[in-house]
């Protein structure tokens, strides 16, 4: 019988792959990532610029004589040894010594980050607390090396360069696991969504009935979430390939993640067999719920409570990234649909196999199960005939 | 799959010459019983009808039957199997709601429908672009199925269902939407089939079609089968109605007549009689209206039709049913072919 099952799912799966590849709305689908990117671009570039123009912090100096000048000018000499660099300073008041300066009424009305006054012997920041704090020691810094005229005395460091540090390993480990884990989310996110509308083409087409009467319930279910499976297939294909050709023509620079404890080509096997197993999953699921709605709307409905269910499981695979040896990580491990997630960060930071091997077949019995479960549901409601009306109403028979 | 639900088999040694077999099966919806305790045995090769109003249950007795829902109890056994999705390849069904994929073309749509109950596509295609011509649709091949009329659609539909030459063909209501020329190909197409040893198990609301074309049918109201065997056996169920006309129409003689038989005087003094036939036959009559000299003009016997039989075996209320749902029907394909 399993192989009738097989060759059924695959005439379900061929026939609704075409259906989806030679579609016109597949190429939006192909182009939906680009829209995230391009929003993206423009709201980073509009983010950039906004922060360009914040961060260009001006301090103000109104101190006697010729003390302001030297302040500038020790700063200067210094500004590239402060980490992260040093605001601008600007001279903005040569005031007589003993006189007051109301820096405050200035901070009112200019554009100025900041004020220093008194003198160098004993400068005044007046600025905001969180700048205060920020820059009191920087100030202190200068006004020392303005006083002495003279460089401070600096010692040259000698490095030594190594690779990296078990902690940095483990870090970039981590941050790996972390793109690993968002990847594969946003892959099933953009994928599985689609699975929810996937039975209401038959059932508005009435071809349902046929269907069940021609082969299992689970055999169909399992063929549509192949063929959605390919569909995603040939979406990451393009996707990786176009991104490819960004990296060739376009960009500069890939960002460089640490290898993962399983390498990279074991990684990405492991992220390909992973990524399966967390589509079909999902795919199950929303493929019977989805099979409970009867039209468009109702599943528009669905897809919200859908894409929260996804975002928990996200969310409760990376916090368990976060508690690495605790029960949170042993549930997201072992919860059949973060477990795809929780495992792909297991690579990342561990190089033992056999713990994936009994996942995989977890997860792939959890698959079996949820598609048959999810069959059963769905033959049970979606051919529902009762009578036309109440049975106290029927015709009797004589 | 479960066929069987609360009772042991009664029907393990299934005779061999039946297509179906159908023992007790119930069907609740809800709590509301759709199904109740039908029994069916359809020979092989014959065509037969499940003849009963919208609601009655015929549908959801097909789907049991198909394995598409299982029976909370009961017993069924589709061409020896109990398990009737494993015979889905010998199987050809037609539903009452029909429904093809709109993008596909229609040589297309017959191809996957061929697949599914185990036609290799390449097969398929050949077949269906063949029968396709066979049914003058040739031209229409290569169109989406959105592209064809109602019709047409349906009859795409109606050769897929045939396509990979089912030794048992379940039809649901397949005459309505269809106007009354491919109502009539329809009839041939169905006998075609019976004629080359297809059982063909149809529903239907109209009496006509059961009573032209069926060797048997199960009658169904209100959940249940008060009668399936042969159509003759369903007519028999009421005596044979006598049409009598007199020269006169009173004399001693009338005494003979049966209590139920009603006069009709026409205007040259001739009386129609009409009464059941009397149990003791027609014989003693005849003696009698002869012996009275009530002048014997006409007398006819005539066998109950299967609407009288409907009426009798389901009732009147089942009958007035049926009939509103072939008026609605009638009036729904007036309206669709305008």
């Amino acid at each position: 019988m399993i192989p009738e099952r097989l060759r059924a799912a695959w005439v379900i799966a061929r026939r609704d792959f075409v259906a989806v590849v030679f579609s016109k709305a597949f190429i939006f689908f192909l182009l939906g990532p680009l829209f995230p990117i391009i929003v993206g671009f423009f709201a980073g570039m509009i983010g950039a610029s906004v922060q360009h123009d914040l961060d260009k912090a001006v301090i103000g100096i109104a101190m006697p004589a010729q003390q302001g000048d030297q302040l500038v000018a020790a700063r200067a000499a210094m500004v590239d040894k402060m980490p992260g660099g040093a605001p601008d300073f600007e001279v903005i008041a040569r005031t007589e010594p003993g006189a007051t300066f109301d820096a405050r009424a200035v901070l009112k009305r200019r554009q100025l980050a900041a004020v220093v006054t008194g003198t160098l012997d004993a400068p005044v920041l007046t600025a905001p607390q969180g700048r205060a704090d920020e820059w009191r020691g920087m100030i202190a810094l200068f006004a020392a090396r303005a006083r002495s005229g003279e460089p401070v005395a600096m010692p040259a460091v000698r490095t030594d360069v190594v690779v990296t540090t078990a902690a940095h390993e483990h870090n970039g480990q981590v941050v790996t696991a972390q793109a690993g884990q968002l990847l594969l989310f946003l892959l099933t996110m953009l994928l599985a969504g689609m699975v929810l509308s996937n039975l209401v083409e038959e059932k508005a087409n009435k071809i349902i009935e046929v269907l069940a009467a021609s082969i299992p319930m689970d055999a169909l279910f399992l063929g549509k979430l192949f063929a959605m499976l390919a569909v995603s297939m040939v979406g990451i294909a393009v996707w990786g390939c176009g991104y490819g050709m960004m990296v060739v023509f376009g960009m500069r620079s890939i960002p460089l993640l640490a290898t993962p404890a399983v390498g990279w080509p074991l990684f990405l096997g492991l992220g390909f067999v992973y990524f399966a197993m967390a589509y079909l999953l999902l795919g199950s699921m929303f493929l019977a719920i989805g099979g409970m709605a009867n039209t468009v709307r109702e599943v528009q409905t669905l897809s919200m409570p859908a894409t929260m269910l996804q975002l928990i499981v996200f969310f409760l695979a990376s916090f368990a990234l976060s508690r690495p040896g605790t029960v949170l990580e042993t549930v997201a491990q072992v919860f059949p649909i973060s477990s795809p997630y929780a495992m792909l960060a297991y690579a990342a930071e561990h190089s033992a196999l056999m713990p994936h091997v009994l996942a995989l077949a977890w997860q792939g019995l959890c698959v079996v199960l949820m598609v048959r479960g999810g069959a059963l549901l769905f033959r049970r409601s979606v051919m529902k005939s009762g009578p036309a009306k109440p049975r106290r109403n029927k015709v009797q028979p004589a | 799959m479960a066929s069987f639900v609360g009772e042991t088999s009664a029907m393990g040694n299934a005779a061999p010459d039946l297509a179906i077999e159908a023992k007790g099966l119930v069907k609740r919806f809800d709590g509301t019983i759709a199904v109740d305790g039908v029994d069916i045995s359809v020979p092989r090769g014959a065509i037969y009808g499940v003849l009963g109003p919208n609601g009655a249950g015929k549908t959801t007795t097909l789907r049991m039957l198909l394995g598409i829902i299982d029976p909370d109890q009961g017993y069924r056994r589709v061409l020896g199997s109990e398990r009737p999705t494993e015979v889905a390849r010998r199987i050809g069904y037609l539903p009452e709601e029909r429904g093809l994929y709109p993008s596909m073309k229609a040589f297309e749509a017959i191809a996957f429908l061929a697949a599914l109950r185990g036609v290799p596509l390449a097969e398929g295609r050949r077949r269906a672009r063949q029968m396709l011509d066979e049914y003058g649709l040739g031209h229409a091949a290569d169109r989406q199925i959105r592209q064809l009329s109602k019709g047409m659609a349906q009859q795409v539909q109606l050769i897929g269902t045939l396509i990979h030459n089912p030794d048992l063909v379940v039809l649901d209501e397949p005459f309505s939407g269809l106007d009354a020329l491919n109502q009539g190909r329809l009839e041939q197409l169905i006998r075609s089939l019976a004629a080359r040893g297809a059982t063909v198990l149809f529903s239907t609301h109209v009496i006509a079609h059961a009573e032209r074309m069926c060797d048997q049918v199960a009658i169904i109201a209100g959940g249940k089968v008060p009668f399936a065997g042969p159509v003759d056996v369903a007519r028999d169920r009421l005596r044979p109605q006598v049409r009598l006309e007199t020269r006169v129409a009173d004399g001693g003689w009338r005494a003979a007549l049966p209590a139920d038989a009603r006069c009709d005087v026409k205007a040259g003094g001739n009386a129609f009689w009409y009464f059941t036939l009397p149990e003791t036959g027609v014989e003693p009559l005849l003696r009698a209206l002869i012996e009275g000299n009530a002048g014997i003009l006409s007398l006819s016997i005539e066998r109950a039709g299967l609407h009288d039989a409907f009426v009798a075996i389901a009732g009147e209320a089942a009958a007035r049913a049926l009939e509103e749902n072939r008026e609605e029907v009638e009036a729904t394909g007036r309206k669709g072919r305008r």
